[in-house]
């Protein structure tokens, strides 16, 4: 079966709604991907006829439901190239897994003086929590910095690199400008002074193939919400030497062997992490997405993002009046652009008006905005299920918008 | 486009493209910072504050063009008002903005201001009109904290 997006569509409901009373144009799937009727139905399905808490219950529709929990860690397991179903941790979303990293992790190997070094690229989600974690052990956030373009400028990257430096964090795939970053050279580069390496893969997991051993990261994040699946579920994924090593993160129910008033012993990996009743059916709604994207095929999202990423390049260079922030050689599904004399809040109204769903903003990305010296940028992003008329339809908007505020 | 040609009257255009009192007035004696968080416009808001009226008022800093348009028509509106008053406005610009959008809005009391009814129609937009006022509020009564929509 050849990868149709125009048959494709009709697997998303909401894609036949209206907004504004105009047909949907829906370009901010880096924001929020929309649902296929599979993790819809998967839900429905699972809240209708399986549900019951999942570890506790000794009658079938309890063991029925852990099965069904237990398989969707074997499909993110599989989809991600992991060794184990027990390297991945279901959290609420990536913000959560990095959080999670931070904490366990971070409290337990960071000491006064040492450094994380993240990028210039990162989503507030990958600087935060690296912020707050230095600023209670008396260590050092470095930030690699990135050219015009929207590039990690690598041989900053190695000089930033110490003997102090104890975590590289960085994003796979920016949201902001879109930017595929060398992951896998700046993960031989810290590991050769062997220090490991998370990535936020919350943008690129669901544009291309993602093999966490392959990659030879220490931990890859990302949410379900992104890779079409439910919002509520994120995937922390560690190596399994490392989550063993890691102390416990929330505790309380679920995640504990033994308790009494004087101490208590907890589960191993990943059932450690995963304190009191999870998003059961957030997990079954993911594994369900897994499934679909699988069925459709990877590598075909990738060639067609990657299409209309050039389809939508083209376009807006041909309109004078945008500039596109983010010219990255190795992009995929962003378009982050600002237009001469109108700001990016008035121009996602006037689309808005037009059916057009963007993002105006400055994507969780304060600093980024900074670094281009914009106070925002307008951001559509692309999806498995768009098509070039998507982008003719914003071109359309757009020209709209410049003629009225000409 | 009816309701954008609503929301971005040729006048709020017209205010974008040109804002008045776009200046630092060289006798302010009340002023303060605002900042709308959510979409990061920034506005300072300068007063001249002289026998319980506003004298001189001006603005500085960036934003969309509802609330860049808000900020120069604001200026425009209480110059020359005592204090009470530029403050009394401000209650019914934020009705105006506000109110449900049935009620007819109430020219008589805001005036110009009547052309951001329309931002009634786009609730996101509705702290875009407001950032300047809240600054003013927060200038008046010498507030050092950085004013917000929230």
């Amino acid at each position: 079966m050849s990868f149709d997006p125009y048959a494709i569509r009709n697997d998303f409901p909401i894609l036949e709604r209206t907004n504004r009373g105009k047909p949907l144009v829906y370009l901010d799937t880096a924001a929020s991907a929309q649902k296929p009727r599979a993790v819809i139905d998967a839900i429905s399905e699972f809240y209708e006829s399986h549900y019951a808490n999942i570890h506790r219950g000794v009658y079938e529709l309890s063991e029925r439901a852990t099965r069904m929990h237990d398989d969707a860690r074997e499909k993110v397991a599989a989809f991600l190239g992991a060794a184990e179903s027990r390297e991945i941790v279901f959290t609420r979303n990536a913000t959560e897994s990095i959080n999670l990293v931070a904490a366990s992790w971070g409290r337990q190997n960071l000491g006064a003086g040492d450094e994380i070094l993240i990028t210039t690229l990162e989503h507030h989600a990958n600087i935060v929590p690296w912020q707050l974690l230095c600023e209670e052990k008396n260590a050092h956030l470095r930030v690699v910095p990135i050219n015009d373009a929207g590039e990690l400028d690598m041989d900053a990257f190695e000089s930033l690199l110490s003997d102090r430096t104890r975590l590289v964090a960085a994003s796979h795939v920016s949201n902001a400008l879109g930017t595929i970053n060398p992951v896998r050279e700046i993960i031989s580069i810290a590991h050769e002074r062997g220090i490991p390496v998370l990535l936020d893969g919350a943008q690129a997991v669901p544009r291309f193939a993602v093999d966490v051993q392959e990659l030879g990261c220490d931990f890859y994040v990302f949410s379900g919400h992104k890779l079409y699946g439910p919002s509520g579920v994120g995937i922390l994924y560690g190596r399994a030497e490392l989550l063993e090593s890691m102390p416990v993160y929330q505790s309380g129910g679920d995640m504990i062997e033994t308790v009494s008033f004087e101490k208590s012993t907890f589960k191993s990996a990943p059932y450690k992490f995963e304190a009191g009743t999870p998003d059961i059916a957030g997990a079954i709604g993911l594994g369900a997405a897994i499934q679909y994207l699988s069925g459709l095929g990877m590598d075909e999202i990738e060639r067609h993002e990657m299409e209309l990423t050039a389809y939508g390049t083209k376009l807006l260079e041909a309109i004078p009046e945008v500039r596109l922030i983010g010219t990255a050689a190795k992009k995929t599904g962003v378009l982050s652009f600002v237009v001469d004399g109108i700001h990016p809040h008035d121009l996602g109204t006037i689309l808005d008006m037009e059916g057009i769903a963007i993002r105006a903003g400055h994507h969780c990305a304060q600093p980024l905005m900074e670094r281009f010296d914009v106070p925002a940028t307008a951001r559509a992003s692309l999806g498995l299920y768009n098509i070039p008329e998507d982008l003719d339809h914003l071109g359309e908007g757009l020209h709209k918008a410049i003629e009225m505020f000409r | 486009m009816d309701d954008l040609r609503e929301l971005y009257q040729t006048t709020i255009l017209d205010h974008n493209k040109k804002p008045r009192n776009f200046r630092v007035p060289d006798s302010a004696n009340h002023e303060a910072d605002g900042f709308n968080p959510l979409c990061g416009d920034k506005v300072t808001v300068y007063v001249q504050v002289k026998d319980g009226e506003v004298s001189d008022v001006g603005f500085q800093g960036s934003g969309c063009a509802i609330s860049t348009a808000s900020a120069s028509m604001m200026t425009e509106a209480i110059k020359g008002k005592p204090v009470a008053d530029a403050l009394a406005l401000f209650d019914s610009f934020h009705e105006l903005v506000t109110s449900p959008a049935l009620d007819e809005p109430d020219a008589e009391g805001v005036g110009k201001l009547t052309v951001f009814a329309g931002v009634r129609e786009f609730p996101m937009r509705v702290k875009c009109a407001t950032l300047a006022w809240h600054t003013l509020k927060s200038a008046l009564e010498d507030s050092d904290e950085t004013a917000k929509t929230e």
